[in-house]
């Protein structure tokens, strides 16, 4: 039995513990919000918190993760009224969408490490992929957390 | 304000919108931000799929359904991948219908229906730009349509003629008597009022809505995990398959062995599928494990020795032999025997993946009388014909539940995961989700064709090209797709942006060789125009050095006579700073292409270190797609253009070893990321008049030609061959 905290809610699971803990959130728990992109921690797609920091879930095995909080964007807020979620909104970010959960879950993250980022930190802290090419976006709207965050 | 300040740069708005945005905008709001006079309609649910109308809801017409409380349901009959189409659409039919825009709910509308009802929606192909080009009449049409019947209705139960009544803001008003009525409460009595004849349609001065920069309905969903892509499906008692494909495109399987697998945990079964192999779990992670395990000799054909580096000799030596015309004008050989001195120059580009974020994926739950399918899908109508053959069941027994799409840029018009889904699904008598690992997703897509395009031109005294000689050698979309052998060997999609150049050009020759092999080429954001702009517009550039003229000035003597193009090309000079001087090792570059409708300019900056490391610091566009129906998408889908065919133009080359794809991800096929992405203005010069342009496409061609153009301002080389990652720039400023 693999035991895993996800979003505050404790599970017991009978799996393979190498499985990806990608397919554990998506599969088993029905949180499909966290993505498949590409399987070997490259596109950020499956981003997700583990204790906090960012992680790329389909490169981790579950066992890994196992007595640690796990944070997935159906924990970040349940209503979209997160800074960060807000920030998005509010710069129209999405087109497809398809990155957004982890861009966010990303960004959630990075934002702790850089209250007051600027363009080069972005640079250097945010690698997630997003092929419809929402970078000018994702880069005001992180700028526009880090306000809202503070106020 | 804690930000960088060329990111909350006023985006341009023309000078109406622009003076209407500032205006509204308060409380230290970035322009374009604010809705001028436009709050958001409903948000879009997670599911976008069509499903049965709501008990108590009126349908007007087949677009538009009226509740009790005045809501509207607006079903769209396009895709929507990100380019916006679940905002654009509706705010058409509002437009005319004079609905609340608040109260507007949108779905998608229903590929069965369309199939049962003749046709009903007209289209439902969402590609080649189109959504607002060739759906904008029809659904304005619907919604004034559905205006005068509810005023028809309104104006019988007051008894009192309809001249009298006024439509505003889903209420019916006789002012005269001061009455006014809901359209829930007239939406039963509109759907059986049948007009003498269809009433006119706005004009663009009349338009309050089209225009105004309106938040998009799909957000919300999309920034709380919620929007239900196809891969996020989850039916009862669903399995999982996992697929292997022969890695040389046409192969089959030859025998495997699934001894390796059989009696591990959560295998089902193994099923053949069209040149390769399923595998069938009840997780997919298990499903993945174990194709993965499965020992498969395959039967590649002909095709498994090939490799790029032949392709590249045979679409070079293509052009040296017949070619079939697509443009003669003038007298060509004469002008160029006449001409001062001749250009030439040989351009050539590789086979380009879609690379979608979502990989390829479909659910399918096949019954002997009914197909439900699962998916995102540019295409809804050829995919409920897809399964239905797959299926073995009538078109009016199929349902596709179109998801919102993780990405499509053209792949998802063909739906290549769907057909595998229900035929996996028929085999085992069960709900199953089918979904492509990234490397399957890579290596078996049907990739933007490669092609060498030469060029040769004779300039005249004055330094401008008196006689144009443009030949592409490339892969034929149509013949590889199965919808055409392409007789007179010009294939449209092979020559737009030569055939078409916006150029003077009295003595032009244009002609194609299409030639096709095993690799399956489609659609690919801006097709033809993908390749032949950075051609045509790298070209330009090249005369224009040759002549020792400026590269702007040279365009414009060329683009006399085309005001739109002209206004495009100026507004882009000045607000791309083009002649203002640079620092050395950085130099600007400018490239002016059509497509689908829609002029796009770009300038790009680019900076060449002494390491030939390349860096795009910053691209201003200018647009002219005519009319605007909502900006901030128009800005967004710009954006996106440039990012798009940036990434092709640095990194990006799939390539043929032994007749399969070398590239399997994202670590071998590399993406722009933010740190590589530029700083990205975008301008509107709208030329109006009749022009509705599209916009998923034209702002990529401009890129790779600005790009390139600009490495040569910065550096004095010049890249004629894609991607630009293969030059050694190395010493080069």
């Amino acid at each position: 039995m693999i035991v895993l905290t996800v979003n505050g809610q404790r599970h017991e699971l009978d799996i393979e513990p190498e499985t990806p803990l990608l397919w554990v959130l998506r599969d088993e728990l029905g949180l499909t919000g966290t993505k498949y992109g590409c399987g070997i921690a490259q596109c950020g797609a499956c981003t997700v918190h583990v204790g906090g920091q960012a992680t790329r879930s389909c490169s981790i095995a579950v066992s890994d993760v196992a007595n640690q909080d796990v944070l997935t964007i159906e924990g970040l807020s349940a209503d979209g009224s997160h800074p960060v979620q807000k920030a998005w909104l509010f710069e129209d970010v999405p087109q497809c969408g398809y990155c957004q959960s982890g861009q966010i879950m990303a960004a959630t993250a990075f934002l702790k490490d850089n209250p007051n980022p600027t363009d080069a930190d972005i640079d250097d802290g945010m690698t997630n992929i997003c092929r419809c090419g929402t970078y000018p976006r994702l880069r005001a709207a992180i700028h526009r957390a880090a306000a809202l965050m503070k106020a | 304000m804690p930000y960088d300040s060329d990111v909350v740069a006023p985006r341009s708005l023309s000078r109406r919108r622009f003076l209407v945005a500032t205006l509204s905008a308060t409380g230290g709001l970035a322009v374009g931000v604010l809705l001028p006079g436009v709050a958001g309609a409903t948000p879009l649910g997670p599911e976008p799929w069509d499903r049965d109308a709501p008990a108590d809801a009126e349908e007007v017409n087949a677009w538009i359904l009226v509740e009790p409380d005045d809501s509207v349901i607006i079903r769209v009959a396009q895709s929507e991948m990100g380019e916006g189409v679940f905002t654009s659409m509706p705010m058409i039919v509002a437009e005319e219908l004079e609905c609340d825009w608040t109260k507007v709910r949108a779905e998608y509308a229903s590929a069965n229906r369309n199939a049962r009802e003749g046709n009903i929606y007209q289209r439902m192909g969402t590609g080649g730009s189109r959504a607002v080009r060739a759906s904008r009449e029809f659904l304005q049409q619907a919604g004034a349509s559905a205006r005068v019947r509810l005023i028809a209705a309104a104006a019988r139960r007051w008894n009192v003629p309809a001249a009298e009544c006024a439509a505003r803001n889903g209420q019916v008003i006789h002012t005269a008597t001061n009455r006014s009525l809901g359209y829930g409460a007239l939406a039963a009595d509109a759907a059986k009022v049948t007009l003498a004849s269809e009433p006119a349609i706005k004009t663009p001065d009349q338009y309050r809505l089209i225009g105004q920069p309106t938040a998009r309905l799909d957000t919300p969903v999309k920034i709380t995990g919620q929007a239900h892509f196809g891969i996020d499906t989850r039916l009862p008692d669903m399995l999982y398959a996992a697929v292997s494909v022969c890695p040389v495109f046409g192969g089959k399987v030859a025998r495997y062995d699934d001894s390796a697998i059989k009696g591990r945990r959560g295998i089902v079964a193994t099923v053949p599928i069209d040149g390769g192999i399923a595998v069938v779990a009840d997780r997919f992670w298990r499903a993945k494990q174990a194709i993965a395990d499965l020992r498969v000799d395959w039967d590649k054909g002909e095709a498994g020795t090939t490799n790029t580096t032949e392709f590249r000799q045979i679409y070079r030596t293509a052009l040296d032999g017949p070619a079939a015309m697509a443009k003669n004008v003038g007298d060509v050989e004469g002008a160029m025997g006449g001409a001062a001195r001749a250009v030439d120059a040989l351009y050539e580009v590789p086979h380009l993946a879609h690379a979608t974020m979502e990989p390829l994926n479909c659910t399918a739950h096949w019954q002997p009388d009914r197909v439900d399918v699962w998916l995102g899908t540019q295409n809804p109508d050829a995919a409920l014909r897809l399964a239905a053959k797959a299926g073995n069941v009538e078109p009016g027994q199929v349902f596709i539940h179109n998801c919102f799409l993780g990405g499509g840029f053209g792949r998802r018009a063909v739906n290549d995961e769907l057909t595998q889904a229900v035929m996996v699904s028929k085999a085992i008598g069960k709900p199953v989700k089918l979904l492509w690992t990234r490397e399957e997703d890579m290596t078996h897509d049907r990739y933007r064709p490669q092609a060498a395009i030469r060029f040769k031109a004779g300039l005249g005294r004055d330094g401008l090209p008196v006689a144009w000689q443009i030949r592409t050698a490339v892969g034929s979309i149509q013949r590889s797709l199965g919808v055409s052998k392409v007789e007179n060997g010009v294939e449209p999609a092979a020559v737009e942006g030569l055939a078409n150049l916006p150029y003077r050009a009295d003595n032009l020759l244009v002609d194609c060789v299409l030639k096709n092999t095993h690799v399956p080429v489609m659609f690919w954001r801006s097709v033809g125009s993908s390749q032949n702009a950075f051609a045509m517009e790298s070209f330009v550039d090249e005369m224009a050095h040759e002549a020792g003229q400026d590269p702007y000035q040279f365009r414009r003597a060329l683009l006399l006579g085309k005001p739109d193009f002209l206004g495009v090309l100026d507004m882009l000079a000045d607000k791309g700073d083009w002649g203002k001087p640079l620092p050395a090792g950085k130099g600007r570059g400018m490239a002016i292409h059509e497509s689908f409708g829609t002029i796009v300019g770009e300038i790009a900056e680019v900076a060449v270190d002494a390491k030939g490391a390349i860096k795009v610091e910053r691209v201003v566009a200018v647009v002219d797609c005519g009319h605007v129906v909502n900006p901030r998408t128009v800005e967004m889908q710009i954006e996106s253009g440039v990012i798009y065919g940036l990434t092709a133009a640095l990194y990006d080359e799939i390539t043929i070893k032994d007749g399969a794809v070398e590239q399997s991800n994202f670590d071998s096929y590399q993406m722009v990321r933010m740190a590589d992405a530029p700083r990205i203005e975008t301008y509107f010069a709208l030329s109006g008049g009749s022009k509705w342009g599209g916009i998923g496409e034209p702002g990529t061609p401009p890129i790779a030609p600005a790009v390139c153009n600009a490495i040569y301002a910065a550096t004095g080389r010049r890249i004629r061959s894609l991607p630009i990652k293969n030059t050694e720039l190395t010493g080069g400023a």
